[in-house]
């Protein structure tokens, strides 16, 4: 255990990726099985725990601290591991006929942690905290919160492990689906002393291509040619892979997200559908949607039916999922990742022409002339194809046809180009810490527009945003709220804002929703602040009005169901 | 005496009616008595100012001679009388020169102990604990998760990261005045007898406390054309300088920052500090508690920092205390290790 906290501690100071990799890679290569195995699990996400979980840990330095300066301190640190690994009162070293028990392994730790019933576990995790010091604690309560937050993706982690065998990452990310910690063969492998594990899964995640943003490239009109790419709709849902494939003669089907996760639980309709068509095998990378009456339903809509306990038939009949495939990644057994985006597109046009349109249909082509007419059809997607489907559609994707189907966000070859957001000025109201790399900054916005109250103009929240600002402006805004606090209520704090005094946000955003959650009764979908109005009056800034004729123009009236 | 009519509030800072004095005044005052030398509490521009002699001299260094109108140094523990009070400075061990002071007047004792730490410090003379009605306290470090790990752990975590990266500068943020001479001799005594590098703006500090009999061994002031050259050697600077064009020029710089601050991982983070040092001259949470057990206070005033935590912890244990809100104090994000390098200014009271 004290190795892998010392990895940890050394990751989450390390600001270089090339040194992160290479920290990770000597661990990995110097660590014995199976605690690199399980070091692995943990960096990669892949290890969680039934019994032990946040709550447990909050209830064991309850019985320990006083709950206001925990309180208190968990609201300074901004991270609930580190401030118990710091609070934890370790028994004194040196104490006469006490000496501190061994501290666990990491098998220990995760073998235990997966096995010991829900009664043991407090007293199991307490011992292990007496005997830990401060970062052997920390990393023994990262590994139990599951979010390790360190600044190393599970993209990282597998990188690391290539590096030992000298392979590319993708080679690692082939096999990965369907072995399990502490991937002993997997280790076998990469150091060449075994067979390469045979993935069995006949279904398997393919790390999906990803874009980069148009604007990223100088004077593209200038440096692209329009002739060279085809263009398609980016769809305002959720990027999904559907695989299926046949294994001893039984079909799998499989719906992941773009991170390689498994989501088919969420979607039992649609890989019901999937599954029960004989001629859906192979790989579709596609927008996951909600389509009524096959008109695509907005992302407001969709979220209904995200992150659901349970996906009762109610559920399902209201939001039915549907997959709007953009590319082919294999047909039956065949990979066709090599070849080039035009062909794999016919190709994938004649497999979908053969499944069921209620359920998958294939993403339409924007056809474009020249840089002039795609900017057109990006600014009204209505006229340029996408009908009353425009709202759902965010912009537009640009790829070139000769480009074939890269893991990962190769340059050059595909990129985004979303619409403008919509802007609003908005008056800062409240203010809270942040958490992780924000921790300690009041880093949490909640803004308001002004209507015509009881008692004259006042301002009513529309929503909060904590991201969109620089390390510069965080900084000035932390002091601006430190300066400007009228009011503390808990862990909020409550900062001047008349009609004369206060901060202007300009606020960007990508849709409105009518919402009886919020007192103003409207919800904004990612919200961000685009820019600090230090010049601006808050007098000045927006009314609610504005807002509603947004909704007008732009918004959904569907109410929200849960 | 009610404690209040003897020390007051007031925009300058507080002041002592009985002695017609203010303490640590953020602005020009007609008498002042001076904690320690850190800029956040001694400014220039006061008529008189009262402080020990290396305070005085402190200021000196800084302001110039011309700091004041008149100075007078305060011998420690001998008794001062102004007006109707009676002032007695005793060492806080926080920098050099730093002191408490007893303020005795209409049969109330008070001590203003200024910023004050317990853990030793070879460049000054220790915390000695006051038997005091009102004890009045920072809280720089007023959170249970501020404990402050031995010292000289942190001075061979420097020391290992040497011996394990030989080629690259280490490049260590630390306040100018007390931190940076402090880890000097801490690093003297851990057996460190290579040259110390120090950036130009400490160089008269350091000087100072060499000048005032504190060994320090072979420091030199770093010269611009000579970085390439100091690859495996240790560099002191100012904290702002650790993310400055001027530390990307030593040969592939490990950045340090030696601060109670680096006790929380995210503030290391928000600096790019991949060696964060935990040495403060701030008391930790402990000590904290543990002075005003010692003052046998029943009441304890808080002057800045993390004052709620600290207010709550003594009210538990059935102290009177208050939060003075005091404005001024650690907003300097140089000068002294009061200045919370995450928060940048001081909190204004509602």
């Amino acid at each position: 255990m004290n190795r892998f906290a010392a990895l940890l501690d050394r990751l989450a100071y390390e600001p270089r990726r090339n040194a992160k990799i290479r920290l990770a890679a000597a661990y990995l290569r110097e660590t014995p099985d199976p605690d690199r195995g399980y070091a692995l699990a943990a960096m990669t996400g892949g290890l969680s725990f039934r019994n032990a979980k946040a709550g447990l840990i909050r209830g064991l330095i309850a019985e320990r601290t006083d709950p206001v300066l925990f309180g208190l301190s968990y609201d300074y640190v901004g991270d609930l591991s580190e401030t118990v690994a710091l609070m934890w009162p370790a028994p004194q070293a040196g104490g006469t006929g006490h000496n501190r028990p061994p501290a666990p392994t990491l098998t220990e730790v995760v073998e235990t942690l997966a096995t010991a019933s829900r009664s043991d576990l407090p007293g199991v995790i307490a011992g292990w905290l007496d005997s830990l010091d401060e970062t052997g604690r920390w990393a023994l309560l990262k590994l139990i919160t599951g979010n390790l937050r360190i600044g190393l993706s599970a993209r990282l982690a597998k990188t690391a492990l290539a590096q030992i065998g000298g392979m590319e990452p993708n080679a690692i990310e082939e096999v990965w689906h369907g072995l399990k910690p502490p991937y002993a063969e997997l280790f076998a492998w990469v150091e060449g002393r075994g067979a390469r594990p045979e993935s069995v899964d006949p279904a398997p995640f393919r790390p999906p291509m990803l874009s980069h943003p148009l604007e990223d490239v100088a004077d593209f009109r200038a440096v692209l040619d329009p002739a060279a790419f085809s263009a398609e709709w980016k769809w305002d849902g959720i990027r999904v892979q559907a695989v299926a494939g046949f294994h001893e003669g039984r079909k799998t089907t499989r719906l992941y997200s773009r991170t390689g996760e498994e989501i088919s639980g969420a979607f039992p309709d649609l890989i019901e559908a999937l599954d029960r068509d004989q001629r859906f095998v192979g790989a579709v990378d596609g927008e996951l949607l909600i389509l009524r009456d096959r008109r695509v339903q907005s992302f407001n809509v969709l979220q209904q039916r995200l992150n659901r306990k349970t996906i009762s038939p109610k559920l399902i009949q209201d939001f039915p999922a549907h997959i709007r495939a953009y590319d082919l990644l294999a047909e039956g057994t065949q990979d066709l990742r090599t070849l080039p985006f035009a062909e794999r597109r016919a190709r994938l046009e004649a497999f979908a022409a053969g499944l069921d349109p209620e359920r998958i249909d294939v993403s339409p082509i924007v056809p474009f002339a020249d840089w002039d007419a795609l900017t057109a059809a990006r600014a009204d997607p209505a006229q340029a194809g996408a009908g009353v489907d425009a709202e759902a559609v965010e912009g537009v994707m640009i790829k070139r046809l000769d480009s074939p189907y890269v893991p990962g966000r190769p340059k050059g070859l595909w990129f985004k180009w979303k619409r403008d957001p919509f802007v609003v000025d908005a008056v800062l109201m409240y203010a809270q810490r942040g958490h992780g790399k924000r921790s300690s900054f009041y880093s949490d916005y909640t803004f308001g527009v002004w209507r015509d109250g009881e008692a004259g103009l006042e301002l009513v929240p529309v929503g909060k945003a904590y991201f969109g600002f620089t390390d510069e402006e965080l900084a000035q805004l932390d002091r601006f709220v430190r300066k400007h606090t009228i009011n503390r209520f808990g862990p909020v704090r409550e900062v001047t804002h008349s009609a004369d005094t206060g901060l202007v946000l300009e606020v960007a955003f990508e849709g409105l929703q009518r919402s009886t959650r919020h007192r103003s009764g409207i919800a904004m979908r990612f919200p961000r602040v685009s820019r600090i109005r230090w010049d601006k009056p808050p007098r000045e800034a927006d009314r609610i009005e504005t807002l509603e004729a947004l909704i007008r123009e732009y918004g959904t009236n569907e109410g929200e169901s849960g | 005496m009610r404690p209040t009519d003897i020390l007051k509030i007031t925009p300058q800072g507080l002041y002592c009616a009985p002695g017609d004095f203010h303490i640590d005044p953020v602005r020009p005052v007609s008498r002042a008595l001076i904690t320690h030398g850190h800029s956040d509490h001694a400014r220039s521009g006061h008529e008189a100012v009262l402080a020990t002699a290396e305070t005085l001299r402190i200021m000196a260094v800084r302001y110039g001679e011309g700091f004041c109108g008149s100075a007078q140094a305060a011998r420690l523990g001998e008794p001062i009388r102004l007006g109707d009070a009676r002032v007695t400075f005793r060492p806080a061990g926080h920098v050099l020169g730093s002191a408490q002071i007893l303020i005795e007047a209409g049969g109330q004792r008070i001590v203003a102990s200024g910023d004050y730490k317990r853990a030793r410090d070879p460049t000054c003379l220790p915390f000695e604990p006051i038997a005091c009605d009102v004890f009045i306290t920072e809280a720089t470090f007023g959170l249970p998760v501020f404990r402050h790990p031995d010292m000289k752990g942190e001075v061979r975590k420097l020391l290992d990261s040497l011996a394990l990266f030989p080629d690259r500068t280490h490049i260590v943020g630390a306040y100018a005045l007390g931190k940076a001479q402090r880890l000097m001799a801490l690093l003297r005594e851990a057996g460190y007898d290579r040259p110390i590098h120090v950036h130009g703006a400490m160089e008269r500090l350091t000087e100072f406390y060499q000048s005032e009999g504190i060994p320090l061994g072979d420091i030199r002031k770093v010269v611009a054309a000579e970085r390439g050259r100091l690859g495996g050697e240790i560099v002191i600077c100012p904290p702002s300088a650790i993310q400055d064009l001027w530390a990307r020029r030593f040969p592939d710089p490990v950045t340090s920052f030696a601060s109670g601050w680096m006790r929380v991982r995210a503030r290391a983070r928000q600096k790019g500090v991949e060696l964060p040092l935990i040495v403060s001259d701030h008391s930790d949470w402990d000590d904290l508690c543990a002075t005003i057990r010692e003052t046998g206070a029943g009441e304890i005033w808080v002057t800045h920092g993390e004052e709620d935590a600290l207010v709550h912890w003594c009210r538990t244990i059935g102290l009177e205390a208050r939060p003075l809100h005091m404005i001024g104090y650690g907003d300097e994000g140089e000068e002294s290790e009061a200045a919370d390098p995450g928060a940048t200014s001081a909190e204004t009271a509602p």
